[in-house]
C-alpha cells in the first residue's frame, strides 16, 4: 500500500466517502496490509540525481516491482535487461529504474515485519526449450512459416479491428520475410485483395472478428467458387453486432459453418491455446493450398491475447506444404481450369504462364472447362463436388484424440476452442476424484475427422461446454445424431474450471 | 538481352465464349478498340489480367483470351490491387460501369486511386443499370425517369472525372464508344501511364438509356457539343473549328472566334500537368440543354507522376532485407528470450 496515494484529494478522486479510509476504516482487516510510502522512498533513493522531479516519481512502479520480486522470490535479470533495452540511449533514466527497483527488492528484504516470501515452482511441463507465445503473435508466425514452408509469398490484406490487430502489427514487422501486408479501406477490400493475391499465385490471407467477418461474406463465396487458396482467421468477440469487442465468445461458430448465400462449405479449424494458435493457422494454410479453398480459423479474444509458455518447433520439422502450379496444358490442346486431381482440387494457373489463359468468376460453371453454365444438372453436379472437395479434406488431417481419460466410458466433455483449458484441469479433478470422464477437444470442425463419430458412440453421455447458446453441439446432433448436452455460456467471459467441474460431478449425481 | 515476346494479333485475343451484350451495345467497340491496341503495347499475353465487377461491362474480361476475372459487385478495384500488389509486372487492367465503381464500388475507386496502382481502369458510363434492366445509375441525371423512378430520379449524379480529381488520381481522361480512333489513343496512353489510369468511357445502352450521349457522338451535333483536348494545344471546337475557350481568372468562357477576330492561340492552352486547371476542365459538365453550356471535354484531363504503391510496398521489403538481413525462420521461432526444462 502506497501511504502517499491515500490523501484526501486521492481519496475524493476514487469517490471515496467523505471522511472515510480504506486503510483506518477495517475493511481490510482480512487482508495482510504493508505500508510504505513509494514516492518518499523512490526521492530518497534517487537523492542527488539530476533527474527532475516528475521524472523521479515516474520510476515509482520500479519500486514496487523491486518489491514484488523480493515477495515472491524471483531473479531480477529479465527486467534489468528490458530496462537496459528500453533505456539504453538514455543512460541517466536507466540508472535511475535500476536504482529504485533495486531499492525496492532491498527494501522488502530489510524490513523485519515482512517475513512471508512466496516461491511459485514453474508450472510442471515437458522438458523441453520453451517461449512465451500470445495466439495472435503466434498467428502471424504460423502464416510467416505456412509461407517459407511452400515457397509462396505471404500477403495479408486486413482492415483494423479488436481483437485482430496485433496479427497485422506483427506480420508488418517482419517484412525482412518478404511478407506483403495490406492495410485495406474496408474489410471487404481486405478479403478481396487477398483474393487478388492467391490469384496471383501468392498465399492470400485475411483477419478480422466477427463484424468484419460479416462483411467478408460474399467476398468468401467468391473464393469457393474460383477455388483458390484463401485464410480467413475470426478472432472471436461477443456479438452480435459491435457486441462486445474486449470480451470473448465463441457464437461465431455458425456464421463460419453457414454465414454465405447458397451452399457454400468451408473448412474450418479453431485452435485450443494460445500456441494452438500456430498449429492451426499453419493447418489453415496447408489445407488452404491442398484443397484449393478458402479455409476459415477460429481463435478468440481469449486465446489471442493470451500467453503461455510454448515448446516451439523447428522448421524442419514442420509438415511440408507442397505447391503445385500448373505448368502445362491438362487436356491435350486445352487447359481445363476446373479438371481436379484426387483431392478434388483444381489446378493453380497463375498469371505470366503462357498457353494457360483462362477465365474465372463467381458464376456457375461448367464442370472441367470453368465456362459459365446454368445448366441444371451441373449445378447440382458442381455444388456436391464443391462439398465433396471439402469432405474429402478428412483424408490428409490428423485423427481425433483424447486429452485427457479414456476413448470408450461413462462421460465425454467434448470442446472446441479457448475452453481447452477449463474444460482439461476440470477433467483432470474430476478423474482424480474417480469419476469417469474424459476430456476431447476438437481442431478439425469441417471436416471432421474421420473417427469422431467413432468416439462420441464410445461414450454413454456427452457433454459440450461452450462459449455460446449451443452451436458446435446442434452441428454434432445433426451429423450424428447423438442426444448431447449443452454447457452454455454466454458472458463474454471464459468458463473457469470450477463451472465445468460443478456440471461433471452433478452429471454423476454428486 | 530484351526478352523476345510473342507478339499475336487482335485475333489471337478473342476467345471461344459467345458474346451475350444485346446488339447494338456500346460494349462490342470498346472490346474490340482493346483488341486491337493491345496487341501493339509489347506485353506478353500471359502477362495481361481483365479484372471485373458485376454489371453488363463486367462480363468483358470472358470475351479477351487472356487471364482474367469476373468478380463480384464492385470488388474489382480491391481484387486488382491485390493482384498487383503481389505482382508488379503484370498489366492489370479493370473493366467496370457506373453502378459497378461508383455505387457499390464507390469506397474501391476512390482508394484504388489515391494509393496509385499501376493499373489502367475504364469506365464504361451508360448512366443506368443495364444488368439489373433498368434502374438509374449514380451518373444518372437528376429527374430521370426509369423503372426505379417513376416521378423522376431526386439523386444529384456524380460528376466521375471530378470524383478522380478529388480522389487525387494520376491519368484522367475520357473517350467514347463511337469514336474508335479516340479510343483507341486514349486506351494507348492509359497504358503508357505508370499509376492508376482513370478512363471513363461514354457507352450507348441501346435498351434501356438508348441516346444519352448522342448529343456528343452524333455528327450533327458532335463538332459543337464536345471538346477534344490535345496538350499543347489551345482548345478549340465547333463545326469549322471557330470557337474556343478562354480563361478570365478562373472563368471558362466560349469566344466565336470569326467574330471577334482573336486567334486559336489566343485560347486556353491545354496543359495536362496543370491540376487546377484540370479541376476547372472536369466542372465542364453542364446539361447541354441549358444555353450557353460548355461543350463536354474528351481526351487527358490530367497527367502526374507519382510513385506506385507496388512500388513503394516492394522497395520496404528491400528495406527490411538491407537492415535486417533475410528473415530466418528458425530464429524467428525462437524469439527473443527462451528457457529449458529439464
Amino acid at each position: 500500500m502506497n501511504t502517499d496515494g491515500f490523501d484526501p484529494k486521492n481519496l475524493r478522486l476514487a469517490n471515496i466517502p467523505e471522511a472515510e479510509n480504506p486503510l483506518e476504516n477495517h475493511s481490510l482487516d482480512n487482508y495482510k496490509v504493508i505500508r510504505m510510502d513509494v514516492t518518499k522512498m523512490t526521492r530518497a533513493a534517487l537523492e542527488g540525481s539530476d533527474l527532475g522531479v516528475k521524472e523521479i516519481d515516474r520510476a515509482k512502479n520500479m519500486f514496487v516491482l523491486g518489491f514484488l520480486y523480493w515477495m515472491y522470490n524471483r531473479e531480477m535479470t529479465h527486467t534489468l535487461k528490458f530496462l537496459d533495452e528500453k533505456f539504453g540511449k538514455k543512460p541517466d533514466i536507466l540508472d535511475a529504474n535500476v536504482k529504485v527497483l533495486k531499492a525496492g527488492y532491498n527494501f522488502a528484504e530489510t524490513r523485519e515485519e515482512m517475513s512471508t516470501r512466496y516461491t511459485i515452482n514453474p508450472a510442471k511441463i515437458a522438458p523441453g526449450t520453451y517461449r512465451n507465445i500470445m495466439g495472435n503473435q503466434a498467428a502471424a508466425l504460423a502464416l510467416i512459416a505456412a509461407a517459407q514452408k511452400s515457397g509462396l509469398q505471404l500477403f495479408y490484406g486486413t482492415y483494423p479491428i479488436t481483437p485482430a490487430s496485433d496479427i497485422l502489427h506483427e506480420l508488418s514487422k517482419q517484412k525482412n520475410f518478404g511478407v506483403k501486408t495490406f492495410q485495406a479501406e474496408d474489410e471487404i477490400a481486405a478479403i478481396c485483395s487477398s483474393i487478388g493475391a492467391s490469384f496471383g499465385g501468392s498465399l492470400g490471407v485475411t483477419a478480422s472478428s466477427g463484424p468484419g467477418i460479416a462483411l467478408k461474406a460474399e467476398a468468401m463465396g467468391l473464393a469457393l467458387m474460383l477455388e483458390l487458396p484463401l485464410v480467413i482467421i475470426n478472432v472471436q468477440r461477443g456479438g452480435p453486432s459491435t457486441g462486445l469487442p474486449t470480451k470473448t465468445e465463441q457464437s461465431d461458430l455458425m456464421q463460419a459453418y453457414h454465414g454465405r448465400n447458397g451452399e457454400a462449405p468451408i473448412p474450418i479449424v479453431a485452435a485450443a491455446t494460445p500456441s494452438d494458435c500456430f498449429n492451426m493457422v499453419y493447418e489453415a494454410c496447408r489445407i488452404a493450398i491442398m484443397s484449393m479453398s478458402p479455409v476459415i480459423m477460429l481463435s478468440d479474444g481469449y486465446i489471442a491475447n493470451g500467453a503461455e509458455p510454448w515448446m516451439f518447433p523447428k522448421s524442419a520439422d514442420l509438415k511440408p506444404i507442397t505447391v503445385k502450379f500448373a505448368k502445362d496444358k491438362n487436356a491435350g490442346e486445352k487447359f481445363l481450369p476446373y479438371k481436379r486431381d484426387e483431392n478434388l482440387s483444381r489446378p493453380w494457373a497463375v498469371p505470366g504462364v503462357k498457353g494457360l489463359e483462362h477465365r474465372i468468376g463467381g458464376i456457375e460453371k461448367q464442370h472441367e472447362t470453368g465456362n459459365i453454365s446454368y445448366e441444371a444438372k451441373n449445378h447440382e453436379f458442381m455444388v456436391q463436388m464443391r462439398e465433396a472437395k471439402v469432405e474429402k479434406i478428412a483424408d490428409y488431417i490428423p485423427a481425433q484424440d483424447i486429452e485427457v481419460g479414456t476413448d470408450k466410458g461413462k462421460l465425454l466433455i467434448l470442446g472446441w476452442g479457448s475452453t481447452f483449458g477449463a474444460i482439461k484441469s476440470a477433467v483432470l479433478q474430476a478423474r482424480e476424484k474417480g469419476l469417469d470422464v474424459s476430456h476431447a477437444h476438437v481442431r478439425y470442425i469441417k471436416p471432421f475427422p474421420k473417427n469422431l463419430g467413432e468416439i462420441l458412440y464410445g461414450f454413454e453421455h456427452v457433454i459440450i461446454p461452450e462459449l455460446n447458446s449451443g452451436q458446435l453441439i446442434k452441428i454434432l446432433r445433426d451429423k450424428f445424431l447423438i442426444p448431447a448436452e449443452g454447457l452454455n455460456k454466454v458472458q463474454g467471459m471464459p468458463f473457469t474450471a470450477e463451472e465445468i467441474l460443478t456440471k461433471i460431478e452433478n452429471h454423476f449425481g454428486k | 538481352m530484351e526478352p523476345v515476346i510473342e507478339k499475336f494479333t487482335n485475333k489471337d485475343l478473342v476467345t471461344d465464349q459467345e458474346i451475350r451484350w444485346c446488339p447494338g451495345c456500346g460494349d462490342y467497340s470498346i472490346v474490340k478498340q482493346a483488341q486491337t491496341v493491345i496487341p501493339e503495347l509489347g506485353i506478353p499475353r500471359e502477362n495481361i489480367v481483365f479484372i471485373s465487377g458485376i454489371g453488363c461491362s463486367s462480363r468483358f474480361p470472358y470475351y479477351m483470351e487472356t487471364y482474367g476475372m469476373h468478380s463480384i459487385h464492385g470488388r474489382a478495384a480491391a481484387i486488382a490491387s491485390g493482384l498487383k500488389g503481389s505482382r508488379p509486372e503484370l498489366s492489370v487492367w479493370i473493366v467496370t460501369g457506373d453502378g459497378d465503381a461508383l455505387s457499390i464500388g464507390g469506397n474501391h475507386t476512390i482508394h484504388i486511386l489515391r494509393r496509385n496502382f499501376d493499373v489502367n481502369i475504364l469506365l464504361f458510363n451508360n448512366e443506368i443499370y443495364g444488368l439489373t434492366k433498368g434502374q438509374y445509375s449514380p451518373t444518372s441525371e437528376q429527374g430521370k425517369v426509369t423503372k426505379s423512378t417513376p416521378m423522376g430520379s431526386i439523386d444529384h449524379p456524380f460528376n466521375p472525372i471530378a470524383l478522380c480529381m478529388g480522389a487525387d488520381a494520376t491519368f484522367v481522361a475520357r473517350s467514347m464508344d463511337r469514336d474508335p480512333k479516340h479510343l483507341q489513343a486514349i486506351l494507348r496512353r492509359a497504358n503508357e501511364h505508370k499509376g492508376a489510369s482513370f478512363v471513363e468511357i461514354y457507352q450507348n445502352c441501346n435498351v434501356f438509356n438508348d441516346g444519352a450521349f448522342e448529343i456528343f457522338t452524333e455528327k450533327s451535333s458532335k463538332k459543337n457539343e464536345t471538346l477534344f483536348m490535345e496538350a499543347g494545344k489551345p482548345l478549340i471546337f465547333g463545326e469549322n473549328s471557330d470557337k474556343g475557350i478562354h480563361l478570365d481568372g478562373f472563368t471558362p468562357t466560349i469566344v466565336d472566334l470569326t467574330a471577334t477576330g482573336m486567334s486559336a492561340n489566343d485560347m486556353w492552352i491545354h496543359d495536362e500537368t496543370d491540376r487546377v486547371k484540370a479541376g476547372i476542365l472536369s466542372r465542364f459538365f453542364d446539361n447541354p440543354k441549358n444555353p450557353n453550356h460548355l461543350p463536354r471535354p474528351f481526351g487527358v484531363f490530367y497527367v502526374e507522376k507519382r510513385e506506385c504503391y507496388e512500388d513503394s510496398m516492394a522497395k520496404q521489403l528491400v528495406d527490411a532485407k538491407a537492415k535486417k538481413g533475410e528473415g530466418d525462420l528458425d530464429s524467428l521461432l525462437r524469439g527473443r528470450e527462451t528457457w529449458t526444462v529439464n
